[in-house]
């Protein structure tokens, strides 16, 4: 049986629409127990106290990256069939900016705010009504800014083409500067609860 | 809501979950996981229905209502946030951590936090629309799929955060 199950025709468009509820339930579920519902955790990730973001994210990726490779790779799914977000370089930098202040400013991003808002925090909802304000400000301004919201577009493209090396090359190296990462982050993290490095951020 | 919050589970744990429910969301259906389109949807259907030649007008709006589903709940993206609401409530509930309450730093109030998340709020609106994807559909489904825009997002993302933290201090302290 070749996977995708759904872009070959093995189950109808309700069936995915019951997926998509229950795929939605075990990601907020994972997302709790991580702790993304806790602004004050995730904002930990920008004053290098706390890297639990980095962590979760990056582990998250690796894994789901590790599973398309070796699935690929057994021949048991056909990676044509799976979606590659496209790019579009100078929208994606721009918005990549715009939303990293809005992040740390927010300390929730859309998907955990929901995590928040659903375990009562008050500050979820708000970031929740601040991003509905903001897609209607984007889709009003949308006539005047479409154009470079369309600019610099490179269809799916990956990272493989773009450096000319092999996928399992730059799978092995995105494992690496994962591991790399995470020793990072331990580090960042055994020195921020030292007591002297404690008193100079108070101070 | 007295008792004692359970301690978070270790965030690589936590990441591994969220990996197989993505590398599923692969397998099963062929594209990821992702938020800030049920955002989208849901504003698109607003328009729409109060004002339907101007969102008509419009290709942002119209790029979400283009396979006649005017109605959002029928939307992918739509029900899998859905999905992630129960999913939390449910965590929350069985850790003892549900809290009626506003996160803050003590450096600022409880109404500053509130507009804080708002202000922040809309710019991760208007910079997720920007770039077609958040956290979570650029951050993890560009992510494992080595999107080179995803990547790009995700640098500048991170670059724009740490800009801003050193002005934030004190609403986090």
């Amino acid at each position: 049986m070749m996977a995708p199950l759904y872009e070959f025709g093995r189950f109808g468009d309700g069936t995915g629409l019951v997926i998509a509820v229950l795929l939605g339930i075990a990601f907020g579920w994972f997302l709790e127990q991580g702790g993304m519902g806790n602004a004050r955790k995730l904002a930990g990730q920008f004053y290098f106290t706390d890297l639990s973001v980095l962590k979760l994210m990056f582990t998250a990726i690796v894994t789901a990256m590790l599973g398309l490779f070796w699935l690929s790779w057994a021949g048991l799914l056909d990676l044509s069939r799976v979606y590659v977000p496209e790019t579009f370089i100078a929208p994606q930098l721009v918005g990549g900016l715009v939303f990293g202040v809005g992040f740390a400013t927010g300390g929730l991003c859309p998907g955990t705010s929901c995590v928040a808002a659903a375990t009562g925090r008050k500050d979820g909802l708000a970031l929740i009504a601040g991003m509905f304000a903001g897609v209607f400000v984007f889709g009003e301004a949308f006539p005047a800014i479409g154009h470079f919201a369309d600019s610099t577009a490179r269809g799916a493209w990956t990272l493989p083409q773009a450096v000319g090396l092999s996928y399992g090359t730059v799978v092995g190296v995105m494992v690496a500067v994962a591991l790399g990462a995470f020793a990072g982050a331990e580090w960042l993290e055994r020195r921020a609860e030292r007591p002297a490095h404690r008193m100079k951020i108070a101070a | 809501m007295s008792n004692k919050p359970a301690p978070y589970a270790s965030p690589y744990l936590a990441g591994v979950g969220i990996g197989v429910v993505l590398l599923l969301a692969f397998v099963l259906m062929g594209r990821g996981l992702g938020a800030s389109g049920a955002f989208s949807s849901v504003v698109a259907a607003a328009v729409n229905t109060t004002a339907p030649s101007h969102a008509a007008a419009n290709a942002f709006y119209t790029g979400y209502l283009s396979d006649g589903a005017t109605n959002p709940l029928k939307d992918w993206l739509v029900l899998e946030i859905i999905g992630v609401v129960i999913g939390g409530l449910a965590s929350g509930l069985l850790a003892g951590r549900m809290r009626w309450t506003t996160e803050r730093g003590s450096g600022i109030t409880d109404r500053r936090r509130l507009v804080n998340a708002f202000v922040g709020g809309t710019a991760m609106g208007v910079g997720a629309k920007l770039a077609r994807g958040c956290t979570s559909g650029l951050g993890l489904t560009g992510g494992a799929t080595l999107s080179v825009g995803s990547w790009l997002f995700i640098i500048a993302a991170f670059m724009g955060a740490y800009a801003a933290a050193p002005l934030l201090r004190r609403a986090w302290r």
